[in-house]
């Protein structure tokens, strides 16, 4: 899947198979049942359309991804079901849910996106959500940190703290975690390109308030395939890229066994307007790849796929977004057993986090936008997510207000704690609609993963741009279904108001927090040893020539001596170049 | 009405994300849609400094730039971009906006004569019937 050599045959056999089992009949319903169904559907088709004639036409129903819907579905629909492919929770193919007892031993957790301005800006907000009952913390960095340059450097100007909080040496990892206890917390951080460098300035961090790697728990993104796929926060090219993952899953393997040190992740691919089908089949396709590189590095399946955990996103479309979620732990568990050879329970089971849909927030109308959410993040739950973040109201004006963002939190405690759906295991297990359109979505994503084997696998289909073009295509499909009124967007095509919106109260970010980032930087600079820091940054330089030595040895060294972030990713810019992206219109 | 020789003429439209932002669905959507409308479309790519988006407008001569960001950087590039426009001879450029652009830092922008500025939800036909308004007023000379 990764470099497209030699999986073909799985797929393709793969595809056939489920096609295969879903014309067949399974062992749960007898013909006759299933007969006597079809004709009960026949006669009922008849009273339907007696009781519609007249009315206004009907439009066409479809989910999101476009799959046709019919008004009903019947046993009829999943005759092929067999419940030994279904399972129970905890245990395989894990279609019903990762843990026996879901949601009645512990809710999700709760884990909410945070940070901006400085440091000290984002250690407040951070201590308020522990106070608050917040279990997980959520770090979102700024476009100079994601993107490698410290925030001093020309491009980074105005970009400062403006839409996360900017690192650019240990000092300010030191100062965003000063009295948060890390052998307590779990920490996920929200960054690829430079996620090694994060990972190491954590463990120095932890090493500093006596808490060592091993015992360090959270996760970072490090999702490179899906950034030149949606996010497109990358620095070298594909390759140099994946090389250094590929360090950072050895040296987590052996040192921070609790840290997850990669999430793959769909929602990005969705929010940049693909489609649900789209998001499962890109995102499995990119885990299969990480799994095909971590054997490339030589560590079995079973010493890391335990540490691979998933981010998925949870928009509008309710069913679909239920079945998308069961399809993906099914199809994870089957190919990690089938293709990939994996036997630890810990390697089949696909833990996920969810994020509801920042693109389906609108900047009409903003309070609708806690519905939206509401309604987003239940899939998420009734999909059996590990953790969830919900946005809050106000995030198609700017970053949210501590209020909103209250109030998105507020919408999980109702959910986990009012409504009593965690109170049973998978609890739409067995609708004949939501068991229909898992498997439907199971046998899309398997096609897509034939097309992109025969693309020449993951690495070829994004060099070639082929799956950016594939989402560019499908988002503009649904800017123009929007425009034109089929697909329905409550206060904005439709119910909207004429007289101008009043603005809500927005989060203001001032320049302060540039002045102070680069104040700080400086006195960083001006009080290291230098000769230290050129010393563990020449090493890296080193450890890139070499294919053999894992360069996050060196990294942790040069971190340590507070070599900033844009230091250490300059050594891999002379070494690796830069990307640039095939051209996509 | 009857048609002007000057209205069959293509506007020529660069599509920008002058700065470190990767948020590009927005972009890829408008550009298709001008391409649509009848515009001849040019897209800068990813992560352009504010310096070679101006640059690439000018060589290009093109009617109008559009500029996108969502990483909240746009009151220092989006009249970075227009100041460098006037300064290397592409002062005629029109400059229109969007993203995410809290209402406090429109007027400063619309009164730069960055116009738009268009929040997420808007509609294609409203954001395509804006350039065109402009390029033919200001551009062409049509009232």
């Amino acid at each position: 899947m990764l470099r497209g050599d030699g999986g073909e045959a799985y797929w393709k056999r793969k595809v056939g198979k489920v096609i295969a089992k879903r014309k067949a009949a399974g062992p749960l319903y007898d013909e006759k049942a299933v007969r006597d169904v079809r004709q009960g559907v026949k006669q009922w088709e008849r009273v339907l359309e007696a009781w519609s004639k007249g009315k206004a036409e009907r439009k066409v129903f479809q989910t999101a991804s476009a799959i046709p819907l019919k008004p009903l579905y019947t046993p009829a629909d999943v005759k092929d079901l067999d419940y030994s492919e279904t399972g129970f929770p905890g245990v395989y193919p894990y279609l019903r849910g990762v843990y026996p007892d879901m949601y009645r031993g512990r809710p999700w957790t709760m884990r909410m996106f945070s940070g901006f301005g400085t440091p000290e800006d984002t250690n407040r907000r951070l201590k308020l959500l522990l106070q608050r009952g917040e279990t997980g913390l959520s770090i979102a960095f700024d476009m100079p940190t994601l993107y490698g340059y410290d925030c001093d450097h020309p491009k980074a100007h105005g970009e400062v703290g403006r839409c996360g909080v900017n690192v650019s040496s240990l000092k300010d990892m030191e100062a965003i975690f000063d009295g948060v206890p890390l052998d307590e917390v779990s920490t996920s951080m929200t960054i690829n390109a430079p996620a090694a460098i994060l990972t190491c300035m954590y463990a120095a961090v932890g090493k500093k308030s006596g808490v060592p790697p091993a015992k360090l728990r959270g996760t970072v993104q490090a999702d490179m395939l899906k950034e030149y796929i949606a996010q497109k926060e990358w620095v070298y090219p594909p390759e140099a890229h994946l090389r250094i993952m590929r360090d950072l899953m050895v040296f987590c393997t052996k040192e921070m066994p609790l840290w997850n040190y990669i999430s793959i992740s769909g929602y990005h691919i969705r929010e940049a307007g693909s489609s649900a089908i789209q998001e499962l089949a890109f995102t499995l396709a990119d885990g299969f790849g990480y799994v095909e590189l971590g054997k490339e590095a030589g560590l079995k399946v079973d010493e890391f796929a335990p540490r691979l955990s998933f981010f998925f996103n949870s928009t509008m479309d309710f069913f679909e977004e239920i079945a998308k979620f069961r399809a993906a732990r099914r199809i994870w568990a089957t190919v990690l057993r089938e293709k990939y050879g994996a036997k630890d329970p810990r390697s089949l089971l696909m833990r996920f986090h969810t994020q509801t849909s920042g693109a389906s927030l609108t900047w009409q109308q903003p309070l609708n936008n806690i519905v939206r959410t509401t309604i987003e993040a239940l899939a998420g739950v009734l999909g059996g997510t590990q953790s969830l973040h919900t946005n809050s109201f106000d995030e198609a004006w700017a970053l949210p207000t501590e209020k909103a963002v209250e109030v998105a939190l507020r919408t999980q405690q109702i959910i986990a704690e009012e409504t009593g759906v965690s109170s049973v295991v998978d609890p739409l297990g067995g609708s004949y609609y939501v068991e229909w359109l898992t498997e439907q979505m199971e046998e899309e994503a398997y096609k897509y993963f034939d097309r992109i084997e025969s693309a020449g696998g993951i690495l070829k289909a994004i060099t070639s741009g082929y799956l950016q073009r594939e989402i560019a295509e499908n988002s503009y499909r649904l800017s123009k279904r929007g425009e034109a009124g089929e697909d329905s967007v409550v206060g904005v095509n439709k119910y909207s108001v004429e007289e101008e919106e009043k603005p809500i109260e927005t989060l203001k970010i001032d320049f302060k927090a540039q002045r102070r980032q680069i104040q700080r930087l400086k006195q960083v600079k001006k009080s290291r040893d230098s000769a230290k820091v050129r010393a563990a940054l020449d090493k890296i330089a080193r450890a890139y020539e070499s294919e053999r030595e894992n360069s996050i040895y060196p990294m942790l060294e040069a971190v340590a001596a507070y070599g900033t972030l844009g230091e250490i990713i300059e050594v891999g810019r002379s070494a690796f170049g830069e990307w640039k992206e095939p051209i996509l219109l | 009405m009857t048609r002007k020789p000057r209205e069959r003429k293509k506007i020529r439209i660069l599509v920008a994300k002058p700065g470190l932002d990767g948020h590009d669905r927005g972009v890829l959507v408008l550009a298709r849609a001008f391409r649509d409308a009848g515009m001849e479309v040019i897209y800068s790519g990813l992560l352009p400094t504010p310096e070679q988006v101006a640059r690439m407008a000018v060589d290009e001569d093109v009617d109008v730039v559009a500029l996108s960001l969502l990483n909240g950087a746009h009151m220092t590039a989006f009249p970075r971009v227009k100041k460098l426009l006037e300064k290397t001879g592409g002062g005629e450029i029109l400059v229109v906006g969007g993203g995410i652009i809290p209402e406090d830092d429109k007027p400063k922008l619309l009164k730069l004569g960055i116009t738009g500025l268009y929040g997420p939800g808007t509609s294609l036909e409203e954001i395509i019937a804006h350039v065109k308004d402009r390029v033919r007023k200001e551009r062409w000379k049509e009232r």
